[in-house]
């Protein structure tokens, strides 16, 4: 069985580390990733850029455009996608055409800032 | 992370929004300040025993409230409290009662308020910086101090004249309209950058304690963006400072001298910074309302992209430099465009952009670079000699002038008889 772990924590706490914190933190989760790496057993790791410069698009109709992260809590998070866009645009794009395939809800888009691909099995 | 730095980071992240809520209860800055301090002793002494509070900032808040009233109690048992004074005991409850109130609009009024307060016009912007690095960030006196390079005495009365002069002036309490919340917010964004440029403007010597100021200033940018989540300019101000801060690492060399944009090693600059740059312009652009910021941002996006400085779109910058000099007409941004210029049209077209400034900039460093700059392109040695002794006259730091003379060593060696050249293999 595939399992997704979740990340979250107070941002402003987070972006309050200095770099040397950060890095700090970042070394240490390090090890634990190649321990799993090392028995094939970890997929994608991302690491989002700060809800700043996140998008919502709202699934009604027609679809609406918010900037923010997504902030209701009467939804849950179902699942996610990883997607290559040349930007905010081409990704807003292919959130419609997912919201078109399946309207309601909402969908959040984040920048990645750093992805590891990683690979199962 | 140890302990303490854990301990730390959470104080750091809280105050913002402590001290805001504490200068709203109290009407007071030295008691709301002197009420945080109390609250993050406590913090100190509670929290590594107790594990961290749900919400740190409620919890500081709350602690340094009770403290604070207490405290008036016994100073003046007569005087009236301010109002809604009970004490509350049952912290747990309180705590999520508290949260809950603040999540409402409250708090963005709060922290937008305590950063006003610090860009208080009469206010030189020195002293706007030091006052916004005490109140907001909770700098110590001792470390702003080493910042501005002058002794920790003469950086305590500088405060001190400053917040005398904010509460002379008094604070705003009432919640402000659309119109004048934009304006505190146009004004908060201008303190900000100040923040930041007097970090960025540090030379290689002291670059250390003065880059800190530029990692606070994208914190405070990015506490501003979250609070107002649709404000283009706020992305804008936040990439700007981002993609600039990314070249960091590259700006100085081993030995502290200024390194130009053309000469830095891009290896070293600094990849997520430059990610979440471009994501915000990208973001803020689709606002369609654009501002200084924005256009600063779109500029440093295009160096930030280009892997090598040929592969500059300075036909771009040109245009962005034009739309800026629309919305903000100076000479200085017309000297920026004029780089821009050269390197599209030559040397010449830019030199006779920047003549009609020679006036208003007699007294400006870059002007005199610039301008040594063309000459020295187009052959011109014994004016761009004349240019490079004026700019290194009126040079801010030693790493500005150390820049200039090595220009002026090469002219030197360019236009020495052939005999006495030093011969290169």
């Amino acid at each position: 069985m595939l399992y997704a772990i979740l990340c979250y924590h107070d941002e402003d706490f987070t972006s309050s580390w200095t770099s040397e914190q950060d890095a700090a933190v970042m070394k240490k989760l390090a090890v634990v990733q190649e321990g799993l790496a090392k028995q094939g057993r970890l997929g994608p790791v991302a690491r989002l850029l700060p809800t700043t410069s996140a998008t919502t698009l709202r699934k009604d109709d027609p679809p609406v455009v918010l900037d923010g992260p997504y902030a209701e809590t009467k939804e849950q998070l179902l699942g996610f996608y990883i997607v290559d866009c040349a930007n905010l645009d081409a990704a807003l794009d292919v959130a419609r055409d997912l919201g078109a395939a399946n309207p309601g809800g909402a969908y959040e888009i984040r920048p990645v800032g750093l992805f590891n691909p990683g690979s199962t099995g | 992370m140890t302990d303490t730095a854990w301990i730390d980071a959470a104080l750091t992240s809280a105050r913002p929004q402590a001290v805001g809520a504490l200068l709203r209860y109290f009407r007071d800055l030295d008691t709301a300040e002197e009420a945080f301090q109390n609250a993050c002793l406590r913090a100190l002494k509670s929290w590594p025993q107790n594990g961290p509070p749900r919400d740190p900032a409620a919890w500081l808040i709350m602690v340094g409230r009770n403290v604070a009233i207490d405290d008036l109690r016994r100073s003046r048992r007569q005087a009236p409290l301010p109002e809604d004074d009970e004490a509350i005991s049952d912290l747990d409850d309180a705590e999520e009662q508290l949260a809950e109130r603040l999540d409402g609009s409250h708090y963005r009024d709060d922290i937008l308020r305590l950063l006003f307060i610090c860009c208080h016009p009469e206010l030189p912007a020195t002293q706007q910086i030091a006052l916004a690095l005490r109140i907001v960030s909770g700098l110590s006196v001792k470390q702003i101090a080493r910042a501005f390079l002058v002794s920790e005495a003469a950086m305590e009365q500088r405060i001190t004249r400053a917040k005398a002069r904010v509460t002379e002036a008094g604070v705003p309490f009432e919640t402000p309209g659309a119109v004048e919340r934009s304006e505190r917010l146009a004004a908060v964004a201008a303190m900000i950058y100040l923040i930041f440029n007097e970090g960025y403007s540090a030379d290689g010597d002291s670059a250390g304690t003065r880059r800190s100021l530029c990692e606070e200033a994208i914190r405070l940018a990015r506490l501003l963006l979250r609070l107002f989540q649709s404000e283009p300019e706020i992305m804008g101000l936040t990439a700007l400072l981002l993609l600039q801060h990314a070249r960091a690492a590259a700006r100085f060399d081993g030995s502290g001298r200024l390194v130009l944009l053309d000469d830095q090693d891009r290896s070293l600059w600094n990849q997520k910074m430059i990610a979440e740059g471009l994501a915000l312009i990208d973001k803020a652009m689709r606002h369609r309302r654009s501002g200084p910021y924005q256009i600063q941002a779109a500029i440093a996006a295009l160096h930030a992209r280009a892997a090598r400085p040929e592969d500059t779109d300075w036909a771009q910058i040109d245009l962005l430099y034009g739309t800026l000099e629309i919305m903000q007409p100076s000479p200085v941004v017309r000297l920026n465009r004029a780089v821009a210029v050269s390197k599209v049209r030559g040397a010449q077209a830019a030199l006779e952009m920047i003549e009609p400034l020679g006036e208003r900039l007699s007294n400006y460093f870059h002007f005199f670079g610039v301008r040594g700059a063309f000459l020295m392109q187009l052959g011109r040695n014994d004016e761009a000699r004349v240019a490079f002794d004026r700019a290194i006259a009126l040079a801010n730091t030693p790493a500005e002038a150390a820049h200039i003379r090595m220009h002026l060593d090469r002219l030197m060696r360019d236009s020495a008889p052939r005999g006495s050249k030093i011969s290169k293999k």
